[in-house]
Parts: C-alpha cells; structure tokens; sequence
C-alpha cells in the first residue's frame, strides 16, 4: 500500500458545507490530508462523510462576513488541529446575490455582504495565518469563470472573483520565496444546490449550458475538486500565480 | 500495488529526446503508459530514452521522423499507426506536441530571414497543427493533446520574437482544437513553461551565477524551473482528474512576472 500523496498534511476548506467545497473535502481526505471543514454554521454532515470513507475531519462553525467571524474561524482552527497555520488553504466559501446583483438593482447591504465573503473574508484568513504557513505550503482560491468576461446580471459577484485573481497573483509572489504556491481556479456553472434551480431548472436550460461548453455536458463539484488536488500536490510545485479555469471549455 | 494511472495508454511525444519531452516521456511512462518517444536527430538521447523506461519497467519506442515538411508529417503519421497496430493499441490516447526550435542565429525583427522565419513556423506551429490533424482519426475518445507553449506566448518578447509568435499562434490552435474535439470528451490544452534549465537554455541563459540567480529572482518561488516540473503538469492534463480543464494555456514558470 502505497503512502497516500497528502498523508500527514492539514487542509483547511471553508464553505465545506455542500457544493464545490464538499467535494474538495472529500478529495484531499481520499489523498490522505486531515481536514478541517467550515461552514457559517459548521459542517458536520461534510465531517461524517470523510469520516465514512475513513479520513480523519473536524467541523469548524464561523460566519465570514465579519472580521470577528474570521478571527474567530482561525482561532477554532489553531485550538482544535494543534497546528498554528493549515498546510492546504482553500478559500472556497463564496455568495451569490442573483437576481439583484444589477447595476440598477444592488443595494449598499448585498454589495458590502458580497465583497466581505468573497474577498474580505479570504484576505483576512491568510493573513491570520501568514506567519505561520509552513514552507511548501499550499493556498488554492476559488475564482469563477465570471472573473474573466463581461456579466451584468451578476456584475458585482464577478468583480469581487476578479480581485480574487489579483490577490492570488499578489500572494504568490508575496509567499514564493517560502516555497508556498497560490492560485485561483475558475468554475464555470457548475451543478450545486447553488445553481440547480436557478440555472438548471429545465431540460432546456440544462441543454442550453451543456451545449456552451466544449465538453458539451454540466460540471460536477468533482471535476472542480480534482483540479484543485493537484494544485496542492507536489507535481504542482512550479505553478504559481496562475488562474486555472474550471468550465469544461466554456466560452472558447 | 494499485493500476498505474495510464496503464492500457499509449502516448506520443515530439521532441522526446532530450530536454522537456525527454522529462514528458519518461514521467508518462512512469504512470503507465506505452509512450512514442519521437526524435529528429536525437538518435543515441531517443535510445537512451527508452532503454530508462524499460529498464524501469515501462513501455516505449523511439521513431524518427523529420518534422518540418507536410510530407515528412505524413509519414510520421503512417509510420506511427502501423507500429501502435503492431504493438497492441487500437488508438492513440495521449499527443503531446513538444517539438519546437529557436533560431540559431538570433531572433528579433532585424535579424530574422525568410528562412529562418519559415523554419521556426514550420516546426513550432505547422508540424503541432497538421500532426494533429492527421492524428485526429487515430486519437481515442476522451483523449488528450497537451501542446507545449512558452511564456513569451503571453509576454513581450524581442529576443526570441518569431519564436513567440508562434507560441502565440500555439495558444490560439489549442483553444480552437478544444472546442473541435471537445464532444469526443478529448481535452486540449497548452503548457507555457518559463525560462527552464536544458541544453538549450544553460549555454544561452544560464551561463553564469549571475545570470542564474537573475533568471532565479524573476520567479515568485526563487529558483530556476527544471525539466521535470513541466512534465509533472502535463502529467496532471493528460489525467482524468483533468477531464473539466480544456482550452486552456497553463503557465508553468514558477511565477515568473506575475
């Protein structure tokens, strides 16, 4: 039996609960890493599958919309895996604020929750844990597709994953000289209890976001989760700073 | 002893005897698969090549050809269907096309002649684009083609400027192939390394420790990116894990000018 390629690492998932993040959960475990599950009310039923299939995972309860819940995240980590910083970081958590994320539509309360999620709250977890990210640590961003075009009907959603793509590249070089990798991967729609019925509702729409890709099918959270174990594995020590898109050949 | 990842596989590399696609080839044989180790001169280097990966273990032929005609390409392609029916395979499930030249005497808008232009877009772009064309009846199902790009792809580039071009032109083939094979489930993707320590780059790049330690201090990680830390990528591309990534240009440079 061979020494699993993530035996005796820590990985920290946020948004853990279901989806894309659930998925990565599950992958890092079944490559032997020791989890760490968040959710903004925990993620127990995320802990128990891993603990199921054999892997060794704790849940972590923390709302990220504020710097207190942050803190409060980084510290229930350090004081329950014994460990002052996770080797695999991956910011996965994230909202949507569709269908009033509009130019005409979005208030001053989704906008703030919006950029305190998706990019306030990943700024300030590695932060927290700078100091102490081991050498040949590993952080993985989760971006979307929306970063890299033009969406109006979610305009304030994709910016806040374009900056995401800026503060990987800024963190990559930042934490290079310490061996530590950063990089961002970009779903396209991916099939999750987030997308199911707003963008998969119908045969027709179901066919009409196949057909946008290359692959001509729907993501599944697995495909996401296995790109992202190779970004924290060895054979992905001379990526960096790189956005890796995750949408089956979408918009070509 | 758990299946290897690319067992029942077969595989074809240009370029593959020295250098990057020496690294492509053994780690693709590493991981199981029956690996075409092409070569133009690189006779003993092909040899040797697949001597390593039987001597490991693993499956490999080396098969010659000159790349830089249309019908130099055609019989390659003859060439290799006939060998992997000999040898067992019904199809080809992996192409990378590593094969690619810089021009000998210096290649920036003033320097470059029409043959050295003509050379560099024959073998860097005209051989990966009608290779893949005549391959494409051979290639399986939920296939993969990896093309080797550079990062003077996506960066100015006086010094080797023809040579970029046609990285460039790589990155465009790449996307447009992915979405032409992409309902055969055959993913198609570009690999853009950075400046990478081969035989190639030590006599013009990294000569001294000075300019060593300059191309080092460009990267985000502080060292200079070696053979296999491309070939480890393009092993992840040509893996199931990496079925939903397609169309892409992944830079692996080690964040050099990010």
């Amino acid at each position: 039996m061979a020494e699993k390629p993530l035996s005796g690492k820590i990985a920290l998932v946020t948004g853990a609960s279901r989806g894309i993040g659930q998925a990565i959960a599950l992958r890092l475990a079944r490559d032997g890493a020791r989890l760490a599950v968040h959710g903004s009310k925990g993620a127990e039923e995320t802990a128990r599958a891993v603990e199921k299939a054999g892997g060794k995972a704790v849940s972590l309860a923390g709302e990220l919309s504020t710097l207190t819940g942050v803190d409060a995240l980084a510290a229930a980590f350090k004081r329950q895996l014994g460990q002052r910083a996770p080797d695999f970081l991956v910011n996965n958590a994230g909202i949507q604020a569709s269908p009033n994320d509009t130019l005409e539509r979005l208030g001053e309360a989704d906008f703030d929750r919006l950029i305190a999620i998706n990019v306030k709250a990943p700024f300030f977890l590695v932060q927290r844990f700078l100091a102490d990210f081991p050498q040949g640590g590993r952080v993985v961003n989760l971006s979307s597709q929306l970063s890299q075009i033009a969406f109006p009907e979610q305009i304030v959603y994709s910016a806040t994953k374009a900056a995401i793509n800026s503060l990987t590249k800024s963190l990559a070089k930042e934490l290079g000289p310490r061996g530590i990798t950063v990089n961002a991967v970009g779903p396209g729609i991916i099939e999750t209890d987030m997308t199911r019925d707003r963008l998969l509702g119908t045969e027709q729409m179901r066919a009409f976001v196949a057909g946008n890709t290359a692959l001509k099918r729907i993501g599944k959270p697995d495909d996401i989760a296995d790109i992202v174990a190779f970004l924290l594995s060895d054979d992905a020590r001379w990526v960096t700073g790189a956005y890796i898109p995750g949408g089956g050949g979408a918009r070509l | 002893m758990t299946l290897k990842s690319l067992t029942g596989r077969t595989a074809l590399v240009t370029g593959a005897g020295r250098n990057i696609g020496r690294a492509i080839a053994l780690r693709l044989a590493h991981d199981g698969a029956d690996v075409a180790v092409h070569y133009n001169t690189s006779v003993a280097q092909a040899a040797e090549v697949v001597r390593t990966i039987e001597g490991a273990g693993g499956r490999a032929f080396a098969i010659a050809a000159e790349l830089a005609t249309l019908a130099g390409i055609e019989r390659f392609a003859e060439s290799l269907k006939g060998t992997l029916a000999e040898r067992g395979a019904s199809g080809l499930d992996i192409l990378v096309n590593n094969a690619a030249v810089i021009a000998e005497g210096g290649d920036t808008i003033a320097a470059a002649t029409e043959s050295s232009f003509d050379r560099i877009v024959a073998i860097n772009l005209k051989t990966a684009f009608f290779l893949t064309q005549l391959l494409s009846p051979l290639l399986k199902d939920g296939g993969r083609v990896v093309n080797l790009s550079s990062r003077p792809s996506e960066v100015a580039f006086p010094s080797g400027i023809v040579y970029a071009m046609t990285k460039a032109a790589l990155n465009s083939l790449t996307k447009s192939t992915a979405k032409e094979f992409g309902p055969r489930g055959i993913t198609v993707n570009a690999v853009g390394p950075g400046v990478i320590e081969t035989d190639r780059t030590v006599p013009r790049m990294l000569v001294t420790q000075e300019a060593r330690a300059a191309i080092a201090a460009t990267t985000a990680l502080k060292r200079i990116g070696l053979v296999d830390d491309v070939a480890d990528t393009v092993a992840f591309l040509v893996s199931d894990d990496a079925r939903w990534l397609t169309g892409a240009y992944i830079e692996v440079a080690g964040g050099a000018g990010i």
